[in-house]
């Protein structure tokens, strides 16, 4: 099959979430948050949330407890370096072990 | 009411899953850039790592409209989108162009000074990694002085950085800006402003490169604050000549100025591993003689 | 059908006749950086803007590249874009007319063809047009101001039907400078054969689409699920656009003719080529030189014909065939060359005729750089020398002959 029903006369691109794949699978670490210390879940309300604002990949969202989209998380690790009670851990990836 | 975390928009304009590496300073820029605008924009782009977050055909990893451009022509490419749509009658529409240093303080320079000086209505965006990090490393008019790079590889660079904003404010611009991707809300509130000024807007914002500069990717955040913290990145804006220090070198300049020593800057990254104590002794006398520039030029103390 | 319609005739050169065409054609969209023969040409789009007579955006760019940089970006967004350059302008430009081109952009941009350095040299010749003959734009070279009017009108029904960029080249000083007479088209004439630019393109922040992104050598799949092109593919449309343009050339030239009652449904001029044996090959303003020559040699007999190239690319191979079926010498002066080879149009001419039944002689001549004078005298001798040469052997030289004093 051919490409002559693309229909683009030049490149042009659309937007589409995980353009470059499963970026999850370049982590060879895992971000695990602490519900027991993360402040929002601790007081049960919306605030801090600096995991969120400093993440590069926007793939965490402003939920009680903060969620991590685990598919595209590359786990850099920012969001446990800015957690100001360190309630975030990153593990080492299981598939990277051995 | 100032931005916070908690109250700052949650739409993003980033879609996840793009190319960037781990802990890339300059998405956590462009992602807070297009939060402040609202996607409201459109951009240019051209070559740099901005075009490898962008992605690759027939994807973007961005929700905003956007033309590349080669590499010498962003500041041309700003100006035609705005005269397209002038011509047009199409009006709301900020035009954004986003560059490295390598396309701004080098091979762009001659485009987005001509802009600037014929006063083009877009605001125009250095997201500044100290080198071409899109080709694996080579230096640039933006590397600093003691750093390794791919065309500086042994002795590392022999000199200064070139001070962009300085240049593009001797333009005569009405608003000039620096900015850190380790300061996300002073960036936001700061793209924010810019938008509303008509005429040619600059915003430097420094942006640590992991890879590039040779550290671990969660540190990004922290050497961007330790440049801030030591003074070798300043946080100011100058809005028709108005010099203001902002964010945390505001703080630092009410709390009686005092800088952090710059030796530990240097001697965690592995670029600076040749760097020599004078340098790093000339590097101090630089920062605090500029400190002593900013602390006597702003009005907000 | 005969045409009732007003004679508006002007004395003017040819920078003045492509900025009224430019200004009729309602740009809305200028940028250009001046650089001599072409100057006259930007200083007159500027005083129709400031002057209200023109309702575009008129950039004062910094640079040639720049210009180029406006007009693609200003098109991406929907705008008609005009700009004009000449020699190392164009030069200058060279990476920007790629992206023009790859980007499928309708720009149009008038060459006012000059030598390029080193040494510097502002006069006359086809380097600069020729040196950027692959960048994938359309150009089409004009013998005298009328021609350069008429197709800076044409060009934008071309290049916005095939979206494809289009050159309008002429020749500096000896058109650029020079005064003749030129029929200005009535306005609402060119409104009627110039509908509105539609773009192809969208830059809407509601629908958002990213153009000229990184692109794969292999297909790829998008977001909505359907095959995509990879890089070889956009590259193959872009020579199917060119390829298949010559049938948008000739309908617009067709249809000028029907609204302005001159013909130009023609890849390249003729004059007596029916019957000729010798055929003299030239572009631009050297064609009419050759028209000179021809009635000079008919005057002793020899029967020559001429044929003036005007669309260089797409290059109208088949007609070529076609119109010099007859000939069994063809003469072709080259206003540039590729060096360590021939000039550009001998080798398109060469090219043509091979693998068919034409086993005509080839000479080539390099004439004019640099604004050298060439006069009919001068062609009429090289149009001799090469039949003489026929008496050595038939076959083509390897390399072409230099009218010069060396």
């Amino acid at each position: 099959m051919g490409t002559r029903d693309c229909n683009h006369i030049c490149d042009e691109s659309s937007p589409g979430i995980g353009e470059a794949g499963k970026t999850g699978e370049w982590r060879t670490h895992l971000p695990i948050i602490d519900d027991k210390k993360c402040t929002a879940s601790k007081l049960n309300k919306p605030t801090c949330f600096l995991c969120w604002l400093y993440c590069p990949e926007a793939v965490m969202t402003k939920g009680i407890p903060p969620s991590i989209d685990l598919e595209y998380c590359k786990g850099c690790g920012i969001c446990a370096q800015v957690c100001p009670v360190q309630a975030i851990t990153m593990i080492a990836e299981e598939k990277n072990i051995g | 009411m100032k931005a916070n975390a908690v109250n700052l928009i949650e739409k993003e304009w980033i879609l996840p899953g793009n190319r960037t590496c781990p802990g890339c300073a300059l998405s956590l820029a462009y992602r807070h850039t297009l939060k402040a605008l609202e996607g409201q924009c459109i951009v240019t782009v051209p070559a740099s790592c901005a075009t490898v977050l962008h992605g690759m055909y027939p994807i973007t990893a961005v929700n905003v409209p956007c033309v590349n451009t080669p590499f010498a022509s962003t500041g041309a490419s700003a100006t035609g989108l705005v005269a397209g749509l002038k011509a047009l009658g199409r009006k709301g529409i900020t035009v954004l162009a986003f560059a490295g240093d390598g396309g701004t303080h080098d091979i762009g320079i001659q485009s987005l000074s001509g802009a600037a000086e014929r006063q083009i209505d877009f605001i125009y965006i250095c997201y500044d990694n100290e080198g071409y990090m899109n080709t694996g490393n080579q230096r640039s008019g933006s590397t600093p002085l003691g750093a390794v790079s791919g065309t500086t590889p042994v002795l590392g660079k022999q000199q200064y950085q070139k001070d962009m904003t300085a240049i593009m404010e001797a333009h005569g611009l009405p608003f000039v800006a620096t900015c850190s991707a380790s300061y996300p809300l002073d960036l936001y509130e700061k793209v924010k402003k810019a938008k509303t000024i008509e005429g040619t807007r600059f915003i430097h914002i420094h942006t640590p490169c992991p890879p590039g500069w040779i550290f671990p990717f969660s540190d990004t955040i922290k050497f961007g604050e330790m440049a801030v913290e030591t003074g070798l990145v300043v946080l100011y804006e100058v809005e028709d000549g108005i010099f203001r220090l902002t964010s945390a070198s505001e703080s630092i300049a009410r709390k009686g100025g005092n800088l952090q020593p710059v030796r530990e800057y240097f001697t965690s990254q592995g670029r600076f591993k040749t760097i020599t104590e004078e340098q790093i002794d000339e590097l101090q006398e630089w920062v605090n003689a500029r400190w002593k520039q900013c602390l006597h030029r702003a009005t907000n103390l | 059908m005969a045409i009732q319609r007003k004679s508006n005739m002007l004395i003017i050169d040819g920078n003045q006749a492509a900025a009224i065409a430019a200004k009729m054609s309602r740009v809305q969209v200028v940028a250009a950086y001046p650089i001599t023969p072409q100057t006259p040409l930007t200083e007159q789009l500027s005083l129709f803007v400031e002057q209200g007579e023109l309702k575009a955006e008129y950039v004062a760019v910094e640079s040639e590249h720049s210009a180029m940089a406006v007009c693609t970006s200003a098109s991406i967004v929907g705008a008609r874009a005009f700009t004009a350059t000449s020699s190392h302008g164009l030069a200058y430009m060279h990476e920007m007319l790629h992206w023009a081109a790859g980007a499928r952009l309708p720009i149009v941009l008038a060459c006012v063809n000059r030598a390029i350095g080193a040494p510097w040299n502002v006069l006359n010749d086809q380097q600069d047009s020729i040196s950027q003959r692959d960048t994938g734009w359309i150009q089409i070279y004009c013998r005298n101001n009328q021609e350069i009017m008429d197709t800076i009108i044409q060009a934008y029904r071309i290049a916005e039907q095939v979206h494809v960029p289009v050159m309008v080249c002429y020749d500096g000083y000896i058109l650029s400078h020079t005064e003749m007479p030129v029929d200005v088209p009535e306005q609402a004439d060119v409104d009627r054969y110039l509908p509105p630019y539609k773009p192809h393109t969208s830059l809407d922040p509601a629908d958002p689409k990213n153009y000229n992104l990184v692109t794969l050598a292999n297909p790829r799949i998008g977001v909505d699920g359907k095959l995509c092109h990879g890089y070889m593919e956009l590259r193959y449309l872009l020579q199917e656009a060119l390829q298949n343009s010559r049938e948008t050339i000739l309908q617009a030239g067709r249809e000028f003719n029907d609204i302005f009652g001159r013909d130009y449904e023609h890849m390249f001029w003729e004059d007596r080529n029916d019957d000729a044996e010798i055929t003299i090959v030239a572009m631009g303003s050297l064609a009419m030189e050759a028209i000179v020559a021809a009635d000079m040699l008919r005057e002793e007999g020899i029967k020559v014909g001429v044929l003036g190239l005007r669309v260089f690319r797409p290059f109208p191979k088949s007609d070529v065939v076609q119109a010099l079926r007859k000939s069994k010498l063809i003469v072709v002066f080259d206003k540039n060359i590729s060096y360590g080879s021939e000039g550009a149009t001998c080798s398109e001419i060469k090219s043509a005729l091979y693998g068919t039944y034409i086993n005509a002689s080839v000479r080539n001549f390099i004439v004019g750089l640099g604004g050298r004078d060439i006069k009919a005298r001068e062609l009429v001798e090289a149009t001799k020398k090469a039949i003489a040469s026929l008496k050595e052997t038939v076959i083509n030289p390897d390399y072409p002959e230099w009218i010069c004093q060396i």
